[in-house]
């Protein structure tokens, strides 16, 4: 005996058919504005001289290090190493991909994130989806973002941002709640709104966790980008995908050193962007 | 690192120091139960159950029940009890950082409680400052900016607050560390912080949440002077929450004595010690009592003079001489205690030519060096001699005479003590 296969997968179908009859137009200008905001930053990025956005990029590094040298030079070592190995073009593409998918992510994240450490019931409500976005294998994601943005470089952000997420906003939370309730109760005796009590204690007491949150975003967007290269997101992951596809191991390798590079220099530069408050909690 | 003692404290440059205090602070009949069900709560504890036993029917916590004092202007008042009577609660009732289940709280006539959030912030802005047990400086900030807090709440112009915050700091003694983190800073300059924090808004209350409890005891008691000290020129109306009776009595024009969220006795320093309320405050002021606390070790004098036994008679009747006493310990070569020979039995021995060990008392009491002074004054009540102090191997390690026993219990009420 056997019961009927439920019919799961029409019914998705059906749902997928309707957001796009009726919600089409989202979806286009989703596509247009992230589009229009990838070739901006790439164009941006590749307007400047190879050297000279080389040398902002090592000044950026030594200033944020507190002027750490060695990690300067290393840098600007990596950084020549990419421009030499001819795939400058394609890892600007790549820094353009990740920072637009986590600025998008970012901007939904630490919003979410403070209004769930505001309220136990949104808090309640967000952790089951968290999860569920963590425990999904990535490639998953590639399927719903195919499917309402077709192949190119904006269903990749839009698998990317679900990807790169919920640690900031998970991050987020925490940071706020952990906050000593004597400093609330500081923010609160002196008559603080609860605007001020946000912007002048909770959010600069949590910047460091919050921060955190920023660095697993950057980090897991990049670890995304050769996943994202399969439904046509280019940059160096495609670089990767091609070189898989076509057993060519010098050619992946050199475009997966220059991802290792990259994710090694935004790393260190988010890492550092907030001074530890030592001793303090 | 410790502060230079007098120079703390400088002269504010406004005029406050004879500024006249109307606000009276009056709470009546405050209750707070923490739990869902108050109603319930309250019922119980009208047909006279216990906290604990409430607490055992509902979880419910009766925090405060039907607390009612009033704090006159200028005034230090304390709220004293030990922790769990809800001495702190009580302080976060009067800015309402905890709500009140019910009662009312009026500051200068107007009720706090039953304030909306506007009104509540404006009286919290301009009447009531805080300073907390753990200092809760922002870490983030400088220590200027700390200061500078409650202003820039109230939006103060940067200048304008940036100036008041120096001259406040500079009040307290920490006029160069305005640029430091708090994370730079000691526990007594921290607290310093706090306490110029909390009066940059100009507040006519202080409310002080065991302000000095996390400092090690000599900073404390140098902070409580200060606040003695300024006090005399500020005068502000404060709220002090201890659960130390020695801080409260060096402090406290008057004294809330509290348990389980109740208040058990209002009074000065005075009445307190000298009429305790019921048998609770009687037990905690005896609780601190210094008999408990002193050890022998603590009041002994050093052994002397005493007379070893191979020492012949004639030498320990010199020694008695010499020293105006009418007994004197004895000791062998090794400093173990072998008993006292009092002047009459020495005359005698003279007299008989008999050497020490046939007149020595060996059944005299003696005590161990932690033993405390509630021990002792039994012992030497019943005893005509001086107490012998003996360490485990029966070695004489020091006297205890009974005028040190009271000398050192009447120094414990004005020279506080930090063994506590």
């Amino acid at each position: 005996m056997s019961l009927p296969k439920l019919p799961v997968g029409a019914a998705i179908e059906a749902l997928v058919n309707w957001i796009e009859q009726y919600f089409g137009w989202l979806l286009d200008g989703i596509s247009a504005v992230l589009g229009f905001l990838i070739g901006g930053l790439q164009d941006l990025l590749l307007a400047i001289p190879e050297l000279i956005l080389i040398l902002l990029v090592t000044i950026l590094v030594w200033f944020v290090t507190r002027r750490d040298i060695k990690l300067a030079g290393l840098t600007a070592l990596g950084l020549l190493l990419i421009w030499n190995l001819r795939l400058w073009n394609l890892a600007m593409l790549t820094l353009a991909l990740v920072l637009v998918s986590t600025i998008v992510a970012l901007a939904i994240s630490i919003p979410l994130g403070i209004v769930a450490a505001r309220s136990d019931t949104i808090n309640a409500a967000l952790r089951p989806i968290l999860d569920f976005m963590q425990t999904m294998p990535s490639f998953v994601y590639l399927i719903p973002a195919v499917i309402f943005f077709g192949l190119g470089n904006v269903p990749g952000i839009i698998a990317t941002v679900v990807f790169a997420m919920p640690p900031a906003l998970r991050l987020t939370n925490l940071g706020i709640r952990q906050v000593p309730v004597e400093l609330i109760e500081v923010a609160d005796a002196f008559g603080s709104t609860p605007r001020q009590k946000l912007f002048k204690v909770q959010l600069p007491v949590a910047l460091p966790t919050i921060m955190a949150g920023v660095n697993q975003c950057i980090m897991l967007a990049l670890s995304m980008t050769v996943i994202a290269s399969m439904i046509g997101a280019g940059g160096l992951g495609y670089q990767v995908l091609v070189g898989i596809q076509r057993v060519n191991i010098g050619m992946g390798f050199e475009a997966g050193l220059a991802i290792v590079i990259i994710a090694i220099i935004l790393d260190r530069i988010t890492q550092n962007l907030v001074p530890q408050q030592e001793g303090e909690r | 690192m410790k502060l230079e003692g007098s120079v703390i404290f400088k002269k504010l440059p406004r005029d406050e120091h004879s500024r006249s205090l109307q606000t009276t602070i009056s709470v009546e009949g405050l209750t707070r139960v923490f739990g869902k069900d108050p109603e319930k709560t309250l019922k119980l504890r009208n047909t006279g159950r216990s906290k604990e036993e409430i607490y055992e029917e509902t979880k419910e916590i009766l925090a405060l029940y039907n607390v009612s004092f009033e704090v006159m202007p200028g005034e230090i008042f304390v709220l004293m009890g030990l922790s769990g009577s809800g001495k702190s609660t009580l302080l976060r009732c009067i800015n309402r950082l905890i709500e009140p289940t019910s009662g009312r709280i009026l500051i200068g006539g107007e009720d706090i409680v039953g304030m909306n959030q506007d009104e509540l912030r404006e009286i919290r802005r301009r009447k009531l400052g805080m300073i907390f047990q753990s200092f809760a400086l922002l870490p983030h900030r400088t220590v200027l900016d700390n200061v500078a807090f409650g202003l820039e709440i109230q939006g103060i112009p940067e200048e304008e607050r940036y100036r008041r915050g120096e001259e406040l700091l500079r009040m307290v003694g920490l006029g160069e560390h305005g640029a430091s983190m708090p994370s730079q800073l000691s526990g007594g300059m921290k607290q310093r912080v706090g306490l110029a924090r909390a009066l940059a808004g100009d507040p006519e209350i202080l409310l002080m949440d065991e302000a000095f409890s996390a400092l090690d005891p000599l900073i404390r008691r140098e902070m409580q002077d200060e606040l003695l000290d300024l006090q005399q020129r500020l005068n502000r109306t404060i709220i002090f929450v201890t659960h130390d009776l020695d801080e409260a009595l060096k402090l406290g024009d008057r004294i809330a004595l509290m348990r389980d969220g109740e208040v058990v006795q209002i009074g000065t320093p005075e009445e307190i010690l000298a009429n305790p309320g019921d048998a609770y405050v009687e037990q905690f002021v005896a609780g601190v009592d210094m008999t408990k606390v002193l050890s022998a070790s603590d009041v002994m004098r050093r052994p002397e003079p005493v007379a070893r036994c191979t020492a012949g008679s004639r030498v320990a009747l010199h020694l008695m001489e010499e020293h105006d006493i009418g007994s004197v310990f004895v000791v062998d070569r090794e400093r173990r205690l072998k008993g006292i020979v009092t002047l009459d039995d020495t005359l005698e021995a003279v007299r008989a030519g008999r050497g020490l060990e046939e007149i020595v008392i060996t059944d005299v009491p003696t005590v161990a060096p932690d033993a405390s002074l509630t021990d002792i004054i039994s012992l030497i009540a019943e005893s005509p001699y001086p107490m012998a102090v003996v360490d485990d191997d029966s070695r004489l390690q020091g006297l205890v005479f009974r005028g040190a026993i009271l000398g050192a219990l009447a120094r414990k009420r004005g020279d506080v003590d930090e063994s506590t």
